[in-house]
């Protein structure tokens, strides 16, 4: 068996990885990326559409262009990496367990171990649709890896379920391909993806979006051949005598993206609830040394956002190295983090109470969409610490707040930090 | 050719009765509609082993069962098919319930089922199992019951017969049966076969192939059963939990799988189309209402699939077989539950019909009744699997990461005897697309690999037989037609 050291080993290549390795390199430390893929770059490379690296670079590009910046860097720096690996043990003291078809199984020893897996998408059986198990069925990034990269065309016409970024990109893509796309089909009484998205990827290319309806039916034994929808309501149940069929010989499922995190669990980190780890204001897991970053942690709704998390992340275990790592120092009191009213997560699960003279970055999404808004940060003694004004939320936009906990004198005895999105009452008129 | 021996149907009898029937000098073959074997029935089963007590001892059913349990301690030895004997629990929650529970175990023990046992210390049932709701007030405990799964053990027996000789066709659905001077003359979409004896297995499709020799004197009645699928996370069982059973059906169990993961299921409801394995919302809740009285913890957010099976409910509610007023035609219908746990007891009545009828029954020189246990990552340890990727790289290529499978693996299960032709097929056979993500990642990787070994283009790649195909064609195709039919237009 191949046996390695490393100070850093990453896993996952994709453009969290990426950039928290390069993060590492750049500070002289030894890190290694294990990718299970045959090349760099994770699942942005089938989105070849435009619209990334606003934030990053300033400029518009598409994504396998936002990405190759990162391998090229990667590649300058001569980062060490290793492709079509895949982990299949992290044990508690950060040794790691991978297997490729040209080494055979290999050791790593670590000193810091960055996760960066990326998400999965949610699939028919976590949705319990009805009906037969004909072939036509797919999940919207199945059907964008078929197209954008394999080269091939799942169907003829389409319905999507589900309006989340990538079923409407994938209906724009697959317009472009002569293919119809019937209808894209919401649960919710709201689009699930982007604004934007919806106007660029289906407005302009009229294709229907059909809210608060569901598919209750999907009809043909071999091949799909409709879909039957039927009208929800506010508790998600349907309402009979709304159905209406669509005939179709594909469906695609959009309806959302978990953290992919069956290897953090079994190393023995704690997850929470949303399926992220449970991570402290250094993006630190429940086990020392070991961070996670980009939609391992969180699904995001820009690359962007994620590299900027990486960098961040790689920060952080480049900062455990040189001043943690072999010092055993024990872990402060923590604050926790809880998501109140109308909050669906909040990222970081925990604060280290050492740490609250540096700025901490939340993280939140909402569960549903408002207006004229507060956030408010709460202490466990139903102090107020912060607030501000919003004027609206919608949970597929992702909120980050920056706060310098010390600035606003909180108790040094405070248990956890609740974060809450609520009307903003009458009195306060002035708009933000 | 004329065959000795022709098996309609390869679901679990059938491929049973071929693999019994092979260690006989004996030319058999086993007709089979579908791409796969292990299509029907067999594919949506509980997999449940049962200990034989349930049925009603008018019924032949119960002896087959009772006798069949037995027989797979030897099957599980020969064949390295994934079997355990976990034991299942009666779930009793009313107190006028438990004597019912103690006439079964009266009953149950006098036929020869070992080891039932009636237990009422609330205390020690919870230690056995701990999920199980806190209205217990008994359970009637039946360690010999067991898990199986069903379609792996379709598998190993068609593997296993089929390196004793017995030839599979697959993708041939019989049209035809003409019966003349002792030959049977079986006619299918792709061919002919004759043999001099002919058994039909067809499950679901019995009656009508009965009648196709004017034997009309069953039905057979599609009942679907509807299933979810827990992912292995989210909660773990130790024993197969049954409700008190009602008349149609053992009621809705919560069981655990031999991967780990747990399922609730099936519900009834008779339908009248043979290939509905349609499910349905109500079906679902009605299952997810079961399950919870039994389990109240059942987490319904981790349920990662839901599915239907079929089970083949004859007119008599009781196991068709028959050596039949048409000399050399043997009936083995009607074989609802527990079909599967009496499989071996079943393929031993045909062997005696079989010598009633005069086949010479000579065993075979060369017969092998050891199928080797598929090698499987997941069974390796460090140092093996090492060893394994440094001989064959195949086995360093992950391919399904849900369920950590390797591209050999899936190689493996292509070129097997009566190896894997489709995605279904694969997926059956070493388990890519049975996670988490049902196929997220891995199917594209599926497809690629089965059009190499089968030299076959990615739009021919089917999920599970004719007219299941993945792709349509090439990017582009549909976008280019359509040009050139506008411009002929102009």
């Amino acid at each position: 068996m191949k046996k390695y050291s490393v100070d850093v080993a990453v896993i996952g290549g994709g453009s969290a990885g990426l950039a928290a390795a390069i993060v590492v390199k750049k500070s002289n430390l030894n890190v290694l990326i294990l990718e299970r893929d045959k090349e760099l770059g994770g699942i942005t490379l089938q989105c070849i559409h435009n619209g990334f690296g606003l934030h990053e670079f300033e400029e518009e590009l598409t994504g396998p262009e936002y990405v190759q910046r990162f391998i090229n860097q990667a590649i300058e720096l001569d980062l060490a990496y290793k492709l079509d690996t895949m982990v299949i043990e992290i044990t508690s003291d950060k040794v790691i367990y991978a297997v490729n078809n040209k080494e055979g199984l290999i050791e790593i020893k670590t000193k810091a171990i960055i996760l960066a897996m990326g998400c999965r998408e949610k699939t028919r059986g976590a949705i319990n649709i009805p009906g037969f198990r004909p072939a036509g069925i797919y999940t919207a990034g199945q059907a964008q890896r078929f197209v954008n990269i394999e080269g091939y065309l799942p169907g003829r016409s389409y319905v999507i379920l589900g309006s989340g970024d990538i079923g409407m990109i994938i209906a724009r893509r697959l317009t472009w391909e002569g293919c119809q796309v019937k209808a894209v089909v919401e649960i919710q009484p709201y689009v699930s993806g982007l604004i934007r998205n919806e106007v660029q990827c289906l407005e302009d290319y009229g294709i229907p979006l059909i809210t608060s309806y569901t598919v209750t039916k999907i009809h043909g034994k071999d091949r799909v051949q409709g879909v039957t929808i039927s009208k929800v309501d506010r508790n998600f149940d349907r309402v009979i005598g709304s159905e209406k069929f669509i005939e179709c010989d594909t469906l695609l499922l959009s309806v959302g993206l978990i953290p992919e995190n069956e290897l953090t669990r079994e190393a023995g980190a704690e997850i929470s609830e949303m399926g992220g780890p449970v991570v402290d204001n250094n993006l630190e897991t429940t086990m020392e040394g070991v961070f996670a970053c980009g939609n391992v942690l969180q699904v995001h709704d820009l690359v962007d956002l994620v590299t900027a998390e990486a960098k961040r992340a790689g920060l952080n275990a480049v900062d455990y190295i040189k001043n943690r790592y072999d010092k055993k120092i024990e872990r402060k009191e923590i604050i926790n983090c809880i998501a109140g009213e109308n909050v669906n997560y909040v990222k970081p699960d925990l604060i280290n109470q050492s740490d609250l003279s540096k700025d901490v970055i939340f993280t939140f999404r909402v569960k549903r969409p408002d207006r004229r808004l507060l956030i408010q940060f709460k202490d466990d003694k139903n102090r107020i610490i912060y607030k501000r004004k919003r004027s609206y939320v919608i949970p597929s936009e992702m909120l980050e707040i920056k706060l310098n906990l010390n600035e606003f004198n909180i108790d040094s005895n405070i248990k956890s930090i609740e974060i809450e999105v609520i009307p903003r009452p009458e009195v306060l008129i002035e708009e933000d | 050719m004329i065959y000795d021996v022709i098996i309609i149907g390869g679901g679990v009898t059938g491929c049973s009765i071929a693999r019994t029937l092979s260690k006989y000098d004996l030319n058999i073959c086993v007709i089979e509609k579908e791409a796969e074997i292990a299509s029907g029935t067999t594919k949506g089963n509980s997999g449940v082993v049962h200990a034989g007590y349930a049925a009603q001892r008018e019924y032949t059913k119960r002896y087959l069962c009772i006798k069949g349990n037995k027989l797979y301690t030897q099957a599980a030895k020969e064949l390295n098919f994934p079997f355990e004997r976990i034991g299942s629990f009666v779930v009793a929650i009313e107190d006028n319930q438990i004597k019912e529970l103690e006439e079964e175990r009266k009953k149950g023990t006098e036929d020869g089922i070992p080891g039932l046992e009636l237990i009422l210390d609330k205390k020690k049932i919870k230690e056995m199992e701990p999920n199980l709701t806190d209205d217990v007030v008994g359970v009637l405990h039946a360690p010999s019951a067991g898990l199986v799964s069903p379609y792996e053990l379709s598998f190993a027996l068609a593997e296993n017969a089929a390196i004793n000789g017995v030839k599979f066709f697959r993708n041939n659905e019989v049209v035809k049966i003409k019966h003349q001077d002792y030959t049977f003359t079986v006619r299918t979409y792709h061919g002919e076969f004759q043999t001099r004896n002919l058994i039909n297995a067809a499950g679901l499709h019995a009656a009508r192939i009965s009648k196709m020799l004017g034997l009309d004197y069953f039905s057979i009645m599609p009942r679907k059963g509807e299933y979810v699928l827990f992912d292995r996370n989210a909660i773990h069982l130790n024993k197969i939990l049954f409700p008190m059973p009602t008349k149609v059906s053992k009621g809705i169990l919560v069981c655990p799988t031999l991967h780990g993961n747990t399922f609730a299921g099936p519900n009834a409801q008779n339908i009248t189309d043979r290939e509905d394995i349609s499910t349905t919302t109500a079906g679902l809740k009605e299952i997810l209402d079961g399950g919870r009285k039994l389990v109240p913890n059942l987490p319904l957010r981790s349920s990662i699939r839901n599915f239907a099976g079929l089970r083949a409910v004859p007119d008599t509610y009781d196991f068709i077989i028959d050596n039949t007023d048409i000399y050399g035609f043997i009936n083995v219908a009607g074989i609802l539950s527990p079909g599967l746990t009496a499989t071996f007891a079943i393929a031993e009545k045909v062997v005696e019909f079989l010598e009633l009828l005069g086949v010479e029954l000579n065993v075979r020189d060369d017969y092998n009744p050891i199928r080797p246990k598929p090698e499987r990552f997941k069974d390796f340890t460090k140092e093996v699997l090492d060893k394994k990727i440094q001989e064959d790289p195949r086995w360093g290529r992950i391919i399904c990461r849900c369920e950590t499978i390797p591209e050999k693996e899936i190689i493996d299960a292509i070129h097997a005897p009566v190896g894997a032709n489709t995605v279904d097929g694969i997926k059956f056979r070493c388990r890519p697309g049975m996670g988490r993500c049902q196929g997220g990642f891995c199917r594209p990787r599926v497809i690629e690999i089965l059009s190499r070994e089968m030299n076959k283009p990615y739009e021919e790649i089917t999920k599970r037989g004719e007219d299941t195909n993945i792709l349509i064609g090439r990017t582009k195709d549909i976008a280019l037609k359509e040009i050139s039919r506008g411009v002929s237009k102009e």
